[in-house]
């Protein structure tokens, strides 16, 4: 099984720079922003970037966590998971645009997890979807507004994603696959 | 978890997680839609051998909360009555589908024998079997203590140092039983107050210090939870003390000895209570009284338990 890292520290602080700007390029601006992270990479990703957010609008954008597991399509081909926190921000999701994040793209059926569980916390303007890695093989009409990094992948690899605060270190890296 | 059958089962880490999950579902009931759509497919059958409005009533919200479909059988006016098995009622159930099945039955032991007869593949949900156990009461009382205690910094929090009173009729009571077991667990000290006729032969199983002084008690435990215990007339076919006022005045929570205890410490009751026999009007109607809190705890718990029992992969739980 061989391992290879793909983005650096520095590649991932700088594609959450680039996603921040292309967020208040199509927003016009951060009015009306809520960054929703999903549990559990994706509520660290998604605190950056409501910090960067913040700091190039210099408007503080509400951010919180939004965790899924109860609305898994899977839930019962696994042992029970157990639930992680969502916790909204104080003035909740209705009419806000909700731009949800989370570290890798796959079959989408987090994120329609995903839609499915904001759903029953209110009614936003719009969702928008920002992940750190798109790694294809989609099993469901799910697409990101903003990637931070294409990785074509065969099915028999994994993505890796480590970030400070949750992990010891800090890189995205793909192992093993057929032809390695 | 595979079954719930008793509180003694609980790892420290366990009963955390249960009452973590538990707080997440607490976090439902302040939400737009107050539903998740977790167990939606699966049957839970409440299977209640004895009268429980009130339990039976919290699971069956607790079900439906999470989407499950529920049907509830009461074993009065049933085939029960016509002499059915335990054995044969079961089965039945799970021929129609039933995926958990919630046990209250007169029998202490019945849901481990459900349980571990193999009989149905169902996970089983002890609500209460005979003198022996009710565990989800048990785990709403410490829920309802730890959020008290430590508010909304509850998640991963045991109840390291708390000094629990639990004062009544501990012969009959399985939710005393449930409760030694599952706050020493959770590392408080418990001490039970109670006449020497509402005490188990077998005491000192439990655990627990025991005292017969209801004040004695108060004054030198300096309790931070007060747990009165309903006196279960339905239950008592011998005389345990000489009459209901003697026993309100040596050990009931009237509002004299309310007054005398420490400002911060806890009223508890599992309900129904038997006002004036064993708590008065101004102990259970103080702000420091949970006993409404505990019963909306107790969806949330009871929540929590059927989550973990019946949404994972049964063949392979954890």
């Amino acid at each position: 099984m061989s391992t290879r890292t793909v983005l650096s520290q520095a590649d991932i602080a700088r594609a959450l720079t680039r996603i921040a700007h292309e967020v208040l390029e199509s927003n016009r601006g951060p009015e009306g922003l809520v960054v929703l992270g999903i549990p559990t990479r994706g509520v660290v990703l998604a605190e950056r970037m409501a910090a960067t957010l913040s700091s190039i609008s210099g408007v503080d954008v509400p951010v919180g966590a939004l965790d899924v597991t109860m609305y898994r399509d899977d839930i019962r081909r696994h042992p029970t998971r157990t639930p992680q926190r969502t916790s909204l921000p104080p003035g909740g999701v209705d009419g806000a645009t909700v731009v949800l994040v989370d570290d890798v793209l796959y079959s989408g059926r987090t994120i329609r997890a995903a839609l499915d569980a904001l759903g029953d916390h209110g009614r936003p303007r719009a969702v928008r979807l920002a992940v750190l890695v798109d790694r294809g093989h989609r099993e469901l009409p799910i697409r990101a507004d903003f990637v931070g990094k294409n990785l074509p992948t065969s099915t028999s690899e994994r993505i890796y994603v480590r970030l400070d605060g949750v992990d010891d270190e800090e890189l995205v890296a793909i192992e093993g696959g057929a032809d390695s | 978890m595979r079954h719930l059958l008793s509180t003694a089962d609980l790892s420290r880490a366990q009963a955390i997680r249960v009452l973590d999950v538990a707080e997440d579902m607490a976090d439902v009931a302040t939400r737009e839609v107050r539903k998740l759509p977790t167990l939606r497919g699966t049957t839970v059958v409440n299977l209640f051998y004895e009268d429980s409005t009130r339990t039976r009533i919290s699971f069956e919200a607790a079900a439906k909360r999470l989407s499950a479909d529920v049907i509830n059988f009461a074993a009065k006016g049933s085939s029960v009555s016509k002499g059915e098995s335990l054995k044969d009622t079961a089965q039945t159930l799970a021929a129609m589908g039933a995926d958990g099945i919630v046990l209250r039955h007169p029998a202490s032991g019945a849901p481990r024998v459900l349980a571990d007869s193999g009989w149905v593949d169902a996970g089983v949900v002890n609500a209460g079997d005979g003198t022996h156990e009710h565990p989800t009461q048990a785990l709403l009382d410490a829920f309802t203590m730890r959020r008290r205690v430590h508010g909304a910094g509850s998640r991963g929090r045991d109840l390291d140092g708390l000094r629990v009173l639990v004062v009544g009729d501990v012969l009959h009571s399985r939710v005393a039983r449930s409760n030694a077991w599952l706050l020493r667990t959770l590392g408080a000290t418990v001490t039970v107050v109670a006449p020497p006729t509402l005490l188990p032969v077998d005491v000192s199983r439990l655990g627990v210090d025991v005292r017969y002084d209801l004040d004695e008690a108060v004054a030198e435990v300096r309790p931070d939870v007060v747990m009165m215990l309903r006196i279960q007339q339905e239950r008592m076919h011998e005389a345990a003390f000489p009459n209901p006022r003697e026993y309100a005045r040596l050990w009931g929570l009237g509002a004299e000895r309310f007054r005398r205890l420490p400002p911060h410490t806890l009223v508890m009751h599992p309900g129904p209570m038997n006002r004036g026999l064993e708590i008065g009007d101004l102990a259970a109607d103080s702000p420091r009284s949970t006993v409404r809190e505990q019963v909306a705890n107790g969806v949330s718990v009871r929540m929590a338990v059927l989550y973990l029992v019946l949404a994972g992969d049964r063949e392979d739980p954890s």
